[in-house]
């Protein structure tokens, strides 16, 4: 039986965000997708959607917090 | 001793405890001795630079750090100096540096000139700023003077130059040394940085990209220099009570000027000097003194004519101002300068 | 229970970037907080921010910090480090600040292996200028001094500082990595980690070269411009030690 799957979330702050989309890239798990809403800076931050199409959530391997340039966003294991 | 050893010592008594330099003629026995001097202090410290643009660079550095620092060099090496010296008056730090004037400009030569007064007292950098200079004519001055520039860069917490040439820098003569001060007793400097240990950091810039912060940044050095120039007026004058002509001279032009007065004395003449000492500020209050009493001045510098000016400008009209100068290095004798007096030279 | 596993670094300002959206130096200047943090140096260090697109370093860095003029924080850090040795001081600086007008105060400082940490990061353009060559600008790489890519006949080029570093005597331990991805970024912690260590234990100069996206000026997306230098740069600048001649560390 495989390792018990650590799972997580991610908070990420629309403000400080600017679009880059990095963390997008290097998201595993493709649970992050950019917002429809514009932020004051100008930009459409990303938003965390939680599990992607087949179900999968956020495992916390924080690659996408070391990637961000803007430090917009937190991670949490559970 | 030399004027630049002199020199050397002095900074070392007035607590000088960081010296970055570079060779050139002719100052480079000041570089020497401040090696000596600095090898024998535990907390002194001596880097031969690899450029004179480097060592205004360090002494930068060190002085942010608290440290009283100094750097010399000559005419060509202080020109490699001013955008460190330019950023030094903008973020208030406190230095001595000595420029040890030869022949110009471009690469010039090595006799004594001083063909720099435009460039130290007119800030040589770019930006809108003084720098305090002050002029010494002997060995003995070479000494408190050094002395002066260390209490007034603290003090003003502004680049103090001293304006020697290489006539100075090399001539032997008597002088007695001031008393040593232990740097460790010096007054405290709150805003050195040395790491925010349980306070908040600190920040030592120039930026400024708010023109409005910009704008106030200048005001608050016009106001610190305007301080200066109201506290700071030092010059000497000589047999000046009776005369009837007045040579103003500084440095080692002033020295000339003085054996040439002594000599027309000798005929008859009552001639006098005038010899400013800070020569940024200019010691226009005591000029205008003994303008009360004398109409003929004669400046007599070794370049083509820049303080001059200064004359002019302080005696604004109430005096008829004559010039005499030797550039590129020559050093006139006080018999030449005795028949200038005497009006007998054409080129006056 | 849930744990936090990634926070706004200590002796990093809470305060957002000016830097453009991919920029990679408040990627850098986020890794050099932590390790600050984490060798618990920031009330003994001073930072020296350069002329360039990091000059406002100094509004994000948490410690004490003095600005040099373009290309001269070497020889600013070098007065700082021999008035405060037992202070840490790093310069924070671009590849043209480092690598072009600094050149002679970088070396020598190497030479004379003072023993400062310099952070040196190579984006290959002049960023705050509009995106000038750089010393570092690879061949072919456009930029708004070089027309049609830079020919090396016509522009020389790309200089390899840190090797140049490398051979001076005084270097103790120089290292080239990048920050285009999570690895690379471990990796320049990794880096930025021992450089500090090696000034802490005093073993010399230290300086880590850290490979950095600048999309504006590359005219890239960010995500494209993190590629480019797995692609592009590396080829000129390989990811590897240069220098390490560091003990128990």
């Amino acid at each position: 039986m495989g390792k018990e799957q650590v799972t997580g979330n991610i908070i990420i702050d629309q403000e400080l965000c600017k679009g880059c989309y990095l963390c997008i890239s290097v998201c595993p798990q493709n649970v992050i997708a950019v917002s429809k809403n514009i932020n004051r800076q100008g930009y459409y931050p990303v938003i965390f959607k939680g599990t992607n199409e087949e179900g999968k959530g956020c495992i916390a391997c924080v690659r996408c917090a070391t990637i961000c340039p803007d430090i917009a966003i937190e991670v949490y294991r559970d | 001793m030399s004027g630049n050893h002199v020199i050397g010592e002095a900074a070392i008594r007035a607590g000088c405890r960081f010296y970055a330099g570079y060779p050139i003629t002719p100052q480079n026995e000041l570089t020497e001795y401040m090696a000596g001097a600095m090898a024998k202090l535990k907390d002194g410290t001596f880097i031969q630079a690899e450029s004179e643009l480097a060592a205004i660079n360090m002494v930068l550095g060190a002085s942010a750090a608290g440290c009283r620092a100094m750097t010399s060099s000559s005419s060509p090496g202080i020109s490699l100096k001013q955008e460190g010296i330019s950023f030094l008056s903008a973020m208030d730090l406190p230095a001595v540096i000595v420029n040890c004037m030869r022949g110009g400009p471009g690469l010039g030569n090595i006799s004594p000139s001083q063909g720099d007064y435009f460039q130290a007292t007119r800030g040589g950098g770019h930006g809108d700023y003084r720098n305090i200079v002050l002029g010494p004519a002997t060995a003995q001055e070479l000494a408190d003077l050094t002395m002066l520039a260390f209490d007034y860069a603290d003090k003003y917490r502004t680049p103090v130059m001293i304006l020697q040439d290489g006539m100075m820098g090399q001539m032997m003569e008597p002088a007695v040394m001031p008393d040593p001060v232990d740097p460790k007793r010096l007054p405290p400097k709150p805003w050195k940085l040395d790491g925010a240990d349980g306070r908040p950091s600190r920040i030592i810039k120039s930026l400024y990209l708010d023109p409005a912060e910009e704008e106030q940044i200048n005001w608050n050095l016009a106001h610190k220099y305007e301080k200066i120039t109201d506290e700071i007026q030092r010059a000497e004058t000589y047999r000046t009570d009776d005369a009837q002509i007045i040579i103003v001279a500084y440095g080692t032009a002033a020295r000339i000027a003085k054996g040439a007065v002594n000599r027309v004395r000798e005929k008859g003449v009552k001639a006098g000097l005038f010899r400013p000492i800070s020569l940024w500020p200019f010691p226009t209050r005591i000029l205008k003194e003994v303008n009360k009493k004398v109409k003929d001045f004669l400046v007599f510098e070794m370049s083509t004519g820049q303080m001059v000016e200064d004359v002019r400008l302080s005696l604004e009209g109430k005096g008829n101002v004559r010039f005499y100068g030797r550039p590129g290095g020559v050093v006139s004798t006080p018999i030449e300068i005795a028949e200038v007096i005497e009006g007998k030279f054409g080129r006056v | 229970m849930t744990t936090q596993l990634f926070s706004w670094p200590r002796y990093l300002k809470k305060t957002a970037f000016h830097y453009c959206p991919g920029c990679g130096h408040s990627i850098i200047h986020r890794l050099v907080a932590e390790v600050i943090g984490e060798l618990d140096i920031g009330a003994k260090t001073i930072g020296v921010p350069p002329a360039g697109c990091a000059v406002l370093a100094y509004n994000y860095f948490d410690v004490d910090m003095v600005e040099a003029a373009h290309g001269r924080a070497a020889a600013v850090a070098t007065g700082l480090k021999r008035v405060l040795p037992d202070r840490i001081i790093f310069t924070y600086q671009g590849d043209g600040d480092i690598a072009a007008i600094g050149t002679a105060e970088t070396i020598h400082a190497a030479n004379r292996g003072e023993n400062i940490t310099m952070v040196f990061v190579n984006n290959g353009v002049y960023g705050m200028t509009g995106g000038q060559m750089a010393p570092t600008t690879i061949l072919g790489q456009n930029s708004t001094t070089t027309p049609g890519g830079r020919d090396q006949k016509r522009d020389g080029a790309p200089l390899d500082l840190s090797e140049m570093l490398g051979i001076t005597r005084g270097a103790a331990y120089i290292e080239r990595t990048a920050v285009n991805s999570p690895k690379n970024i471990r990796r320049t912690k990794k880096a930025l980690t021992k450089a500090f260590k090696t000034q802490m234990t005093g073993q010399g100069f230290s300086l880590v070269e850290i490979l950095s996206p600048c999309p504006t000026n590359w005219k890239m997306t960010p995500v494209d411009a993190c590629k480019w230098i797995e692609g592009s740069t590396a080829p000129f600048y390989p990811l590897k030690v240069i220098k390490d001649i560091v003990t128990n560390i």
